[in-house]
């Protein structure tokens, strides 16, 4: 056993950094918070990196596959005789993946900021928060149970709506962390119901316990019944329905868009690169018991991703803002992984899909943190979302101008860039387990390359906008980032995944099915032409395909009016014919009922109070007529 | 001299100190100073108390002590702790410390209010220290009684209205509970020997089942009342909307514990009989509350109001988990309590200093105020996030408890409820995040707003205090949880020898 | 002696006493009158407790013993009676007794 005890720093250093700036904060000067926070994360970055060459190559004995091994662990709270909730660090193949995909973009947003959050009110709140949502992520990728692991998930709910919410005078950015933190909390409702079930079917919170292939878990299979699935897949849909919220999956997926209110760096380290993929990152830790156990669940999980990513590629081509347009390729592309999680099998090449989504959650991670920085770079110099505004930027930001290029072809899956292998292996391991889902997957590819070049063209090409203040090129500490992202969206494709990430820690081969890569580049390429013919010059060619699509182009751009449809449920429904009813029956019936014995007894009381008249002879009178009748009740009735 | 008579005599003391001062200053000076003291010892009580339990005394109650007061009945003055009653205990010491601070400029009456508010205080300190059912009884009766003058001298608003129906309706749970408690006691002798009104020579013996399912009612809802069990509930949002921030927190914070506690102490372990065969009952109307309290909360516009109703919510978790009757889910109610008491004590306080500031909680005619008072509007923050059961904070450790307790069930009915139940975190956040976006978050919107000032230092101290012990807990659970749990295990036993068998609808 | 009266005679006045006492004390509007009425009441008494005593138990003194607390404490509630009365008077400038209503609701 090797000791890897020190990546307890891994979170604690951040946690320390929150701390520390959150209580001295005021007392610092902003800038001093900032690098505070930067060096802390930089830290752990070292760390995470030294951490991952250990565990896949200096420590690992060729041969073998990847075992799970707690660095550490402390009792946190007894529940029941046989539950006890511990915190700890695990690492294994995804966790230490994840180390690597949270520090290394935590760290560039860091630098980042420094850049794009300069003069503003609060700087050094921005850093706290980010420190403390460093903290959580990483404590919820180290988790060593699935506890922990909800214990974290809604800490960094928490940071995610603090951050969000970060221009908190500004009436949208409120509603908009409002928005999340209830959906995803909503979701989480679902994740807790589903902890109860399964902690208490196999009576353990424990990851290794859980997915060991002979652990109480798998002797769950079968089963009671409810509407034709066992138990143990309710759970599972249950918990998965807390991953569909954080990954902001159909129908969960409303808040997302709207986090958008957010400062831009926080959108590309919380909702697109680490937070969202979550839920990924859930399924993919409870992978052998979806897989083995309860095969329904993970059905459900591979159709509600495809589902996810078709809608939000559909969306995503009609929406103007920038970051919005982003946002849903962000739920497209975790749908990407949710249906690759939910296509795969458990070993060998039959875990093709596992290892598929986790390679897409680290390439996206790369790619779409650059996307949402270079917005950000796009934003910091137009001061404007929306992409009307916008139009032949490529002369006046070209380092941005350049990595958005390379992202957008990352993410259309052009080869040898990194989006290419992982969609790759996603498609493969969808045609060869389900094709309807191929088949929705194969148009998304071709939809995700049109609207990401729509993107790309609108802003740096198109028309000849002419601008109030010429915009300029970020500073160093903005631009340095988006190259190093763009390295990682370039070269990250060659690392060898199904060596080091796959379904039961054992490698396998895997090779490029040109039956499937032919066509995905090929449409991703037609996708590209298509924007390129629509977009590159100002023509009317978009009005009108536009309206060439009539009221499906309405719906779209409405999003598919799903949030007039969460409105309704909750403003219409729940508070006005619930919340609102349950306010008025507890003043009116329930206090009405109390207030209504009071007022019987003040009445009876009102009409006995003519006795007591205060006259002492009345007294008298009844007092001896009173002895009186007594006395002859006595001496002659008795 | 027994430490825990030291619980009673230091308010009493204070009363008296407070009799001879002056002027305001020295009242509050006399007053903080008899609560300081307090307070440590509180912290020292809970020193000792785990080392002696470290050093391997298991007797069911420490630091006993027994005195005959009222030989014709056989009443006593029984003291003794265990892990249960000493987190009570220390969970009063600190929101007593922090509503001493809170109302720092109670300058009307000043002298009567302190003692009022000490004497409740004493009144809750007694009850639960108390092992003798009656002198409990006399206790509690001493922590209700100050409440009237409370509200109806020193409170805001409907005051002689609010005052009136909340000592009526307590009044009312008295009665009940004094029917039960005679009960017991007559029925505390089953063999014809001298009857006992203590505790745990009652918990020895089997009260016969045809008089626990009579009695079992009306102890249980007599303490219920106090613990906000629906439909009895109303006295709590009229009385903590209409009482000065002080007596909100006291009240809500550890008054209505004492409801909780006694549900648990005195009806559920001397009675489990029929407790089972009755939980179905309590625990359909404690799941109302539950979610009603948090539903009735999103529609309110007085921020004591909607306190007062997430108090119903969070108070029927807690009736709803000493229902569960079993060890974790005893545990849960029990740290429930803490929490819930810490922090509706931090909200009250805290609505208590915003009022004082902008004359106002309508939260409709406020907004913006984290500008104005970043202190006040973070630690707001925080005790929301707390109230909605964010980890690292003392709610979560609390529910979560209570949830896997109650799961432990398996059957059909207590499955639905326990759902039921969990559904609150939602609604809850949804009220929580309400008030906080509008009161602390947007623009402000009146001017004369911005002049306004933050926190003072006594404010301050108040407020850190009861965030310090939420955080404490939130993030430590352990200690406390071992300590409630070693308490619990005789209780538990004492139910599992009752047999385990639980009526139910389904 | 104690042959010549009978024990009756002494009931009869007594109870004739007692419930001239309790006319007065009902029909009367004057508080000193009323006052009177309940002397003559508890005078009745005094001679029902002497006539007992000296006719049942002539061995003891029990009877004579109540009696004399009785006008003992009858003077001292005379007393009491007056200063009351004197100061209603002052209140309300008048000892009827039906304008002294206020003890009521």
């Amino acid at each position: 056993m090797i000791d890897y005890t020190y990546t307890l720093l891994i979170p604690l250093i951040p946690l320390a950094v929150f701390l520390f700036t959150g209580l001295a904060g005021s007392k610092l000067k902003p800038q001093v918070s900032g690098l505070i926070g930067t060096t802390g994360l930089f830290a752990v970055t070292i760390l995470s990196y030294l951490t991952a060459i250990r565990y896949f190559w200096t420590d690992h004995v060729a041969g073998t596959g990847y075992a799970s091994m707690k660095a550490f662990e402390i009792q946190w709270l007894h529940l029941t005789e046989k539950l006890t909730i511990n915190l700890g660090i695990l690492l294994d193949p995804i966790a230490v993946m994840m180390l690597v995909v949270v520090s290394t973009v935590s760290f560039m947003v860091h630098i980042y900021s420094l850049g794009y959050m300069k003069g503003e009110k609060g700087f050094a709140r921005f850093y706290t928060f980010l420190s403390l949502f460093t903290f959580s992520m990483l404590g919820l990728v180290l988790a060593t149970n699935i506890f922990q692991m909800y214990i974290f998930w809604e800490l960094v709910g928490v940071s995610s709506f603090l951050l969000i919410g970060f221009y908190y005078e500004k009436p949208s950015a409120v509603s908009a962390s409002k928005k999340a933190f209830i959906v995803t909390r909503f979701a989480d409702l679902g994740f807790l119901i589903g902890i109860l079930m399964l902690s208490f079917m196999t009576e353990t919170f424990d990851f290794r316990t859980l997915v060991s292939p002979t652990g109480p878990a798998m002797a769950q299979a079968g089963g009671a019944t409810f509407l034709g699935l066992s138990a143990i897949t309710w759970a599972l849909i249950f918990v998965f329905m807390g991953g569909a919220g954080k990954s902001a999956m159909f129908p969960l997926h409303i808040w997302l868009p709207d986090a958008m209110e957010g400062p831009t760096p926080v959108s590309a380290l919380i909702h697109a690169a680490t937070m969202v993929v979550a839920g990924v990152y859930l399924v993919a830790r409870l992978f052998p018991v979806y897989s083995l156990v309860a095969p329904d669940a993970l059905h459900v999980v591979a159709w509600v991703g495809g589902i996810s990513s078709l809608f939000a590629a559909i969306i995503a081509c009609t929406q103007t803002d920038i970051k919005r347009v982003l946002a849903y390729s962000t739920m497209s592309q975790i749908g990407y992984m949710m249906l690759a999680l939910g296509v795969s099998g458990y070993g060998g090449h039959d875990g093709l899909g596992f290892m598929a989504g986790n390679f897409h959650l680290f390439t996206h991670a790369m790619f779409k943190a650059l996307l949402f920085l270079g917005a950000g770079a796009i934003i910091h110099a137009v001061h404007s979302n929306d992409m009307r505004d916008m139009g032949g930027l490529r002369k006046y930001l070209p380092i941005t101008h350049i990595t958005f290029l390379i992202a957008c072809l990352t993410i259309a899956g052009i080869p040898p860039l990194s989006g290419f292998f992982s969609k790759d292996e996603i498609l493969v391991a969808a045609f060869h387990h389900n094709m309807p889902l191929f088949i929705i997957e194969f148009a998304v590819a071709g939809l995700t390359a049109f609207y990401m070049f729509r993107l790309y063209y609108s802003i740096f090409w198109g028309k000849e906008t002419h601008y109030h203040h010429t915009p300029h090129e970020a500073p160093a500490t903005m631009t340095i980032p988006l190259l190093v992202l763009a390295f990682g969206s370039v070269f990250s494709g060659f690392l060898p995944f199904h060596n080091l990430v796959t379904s039961d820690g054992q490698p396998f081969e895997t090779h490029i099915d040109y039956m499937v890569a032919v066509p995905s580049v090929l449409i991703g390429i037609l996708g590209i032409v298509v924007a390129t013919i629509m977009y590159r010059k100002v023509s009317g060619a978009p009005l009108k395909v536009s309206t060439g699509f009539g009221n499906f182009y309405t719906w779209a751009y409405h999003k598919f009016y799903m949030d007039e449809v969460y409105l309704f449920v909750t403003k219409k429904i729940l508070f006005n014919l619930v919340s609102r009813p349950v306010a008025w029956f507890d003043r009116h019936i329930v206090d009405g009922f109390m207030n209504l014995i009071a007022r019987v007894i003040e009445r009876s009381a009102y009409l006995i109070k003519g006795f007591q008249s205060g006259r002492i002879q009345q007294y008298g009178y009844v007092f001896v007529s009173g002895t009186i009748v007594l006395v002859i009740i006595f001496i002659y009735i008795w | 001299m027994n430490i825990l008579s030291l619980f009673v005599l230091i308010p009493v003391l204070t009363c008296v100190g407070i009799v001879f001062t002056k002027n305001m200053k020295q009242t509050r000076l006399v007053s903080a100073v008899g609560m300081s003291i307090q307070l440590i010892l509180s912290g020292i009580l809970v020193y000792l108390y785990l080392t002696e339990r470290q050093a391997g005394n298991m007797a069911e109650m420490l630091f006993t002590y027994d005195a005959l007061w009222f030989p014709t009945l056989n009443i006593h003055y029984t003291v003794g702790v265990d892990g249960i009653s000493v987190a009570m205990i220390a969970l009063t010491g600190i929101v007593v410390f922090a509503g001493i601070f809170a109302s720092w400029k109670m300058e009307f009456l000043s002298r009567e209010f302190f003692i009022s508010l000490i004497l409740l205080a004493t009144g809750v300190f007694g009850f639960f220290i108390s092992l003798d059912l009656f002198t409990m009884f006399l206790f509690y009766e001493i922590a209700v009684i100050p409440m009237y003058l409370l509200i109806g001298i020193w409170g805001s608003g409907p005051k002689e209205y609010s005052a009136m129906k909340l000592t009526l309706m307590l009044m009312g749970g008295s009665a009940l509970l004094m029917v039960g408690l005679l009960g017991i006691y007559f029925y505390s002798a089953p063999a014809g020997g001298q009857l006992t009104w203590n505790l745990l020579e009652i918990s020895k013996i089997n009260i016969p089942i045809e008089m626990q399912r009579f009695l079992f009612p009306f102890t249980f809802i007599g303490f219920g009342i106090l613990g906000a069990l629906f439909p009895f509930h109303t006295w709590s949002p009229d009385g903590h909307a209409s009482a000065p921030t002080a007596v909100s927190m006291l009240h809500a914070g550890v008054l209505m514990k004492l409801g909780g506690y006694g549900a648990f102490r005195v009806a559920i372990f001397l009675m489990p009989e029929a407790a089972q065969e009755q939980a179905w009952i309590f625990l359909i109307l404690t799941s109302i509350s539950v979610v009603y309290g948090a539903f009735g909360a999103i529609w309110q516009k007085d921020l004591k109001y909607i306190n007062a109703y997430s108090s119903v919510s969070h108070c029927g978790l807690v009736l709803f988990a000493v229902l569960m009757m079993n060890q974790t889910a005893f545990n849960g109610a029990i740290i429930q309590m803490i929490s819930h008491g810490l922090m509706t004590a931090l909200f009250f306080a805290l609505i208590g200093m915003i009022y004082g500031r902008t004359h106002t909680r309508m939260i409709n005619e406020m907004g913006g105020l984290m500008k104005v008072m970043p202190f006040l509007g973070v630690v707001y923050v925080i005790a929301g996030l707390a109230s909605l059961g964010l980890p690292g904070l003392s709610g979560f450790v609390a529910e979560m408890t209570i949830f896997f307790g109650a799961y432990q069930h398996t059957d059909t009915f207590h499955r639905i409820l326990t759902i039921m139940a969990t559904t609150s975190i939602v609604v809850t956040a949804v009220y929580i995040l309400r008030v906080v976006g509008i009161l602390l978050l947007g623009p402000i919107k009146n001017d004369h707003f911005l002049h306004l000032d933050d926190a003072k230092w006594y404010e301050r101290l108040s407020t850190i205090t009861l965030v310090l012990a939420i955080a404490a807990i939130g993030i430590a659970p352990l200690w406390l949880s071992d300590m409630i749990n070693v308490s619990l295990a005789p209780i538990v036993n004492k139910i599992t020898m009752a047999g385990f068998e639980f009526t139910s609808l389904f | 002696m104690t042959g010549t009266i009978p024990l009756q005679y002494f009931l009869i006045i007594s109870t004739l006493m007692f419930f001239t006492g309790i006319y007065g004390f009902l029909t009367r509007k004057n508080l000193i009158t009323m006052l009177m009425s309940i002397e003559l009441i508890l005078n009745s008494v005094n001679i029902n407790f002497v006539a007992f005593n000296r006719y049942l138990y002539p061995e003891n003194l029990h009877g004579h013993f109540f009696s004399l607390i009785v006008i003992a404490v009858a003077a001292a509630e005379a007393a009491v009676a007056i200063a009351i009365i004197i100061n209603i008077y002052r209140n309300f400038r008048s000892i009827d007794v039906d304008k002294v209503d206020e003890m009521k609701f």
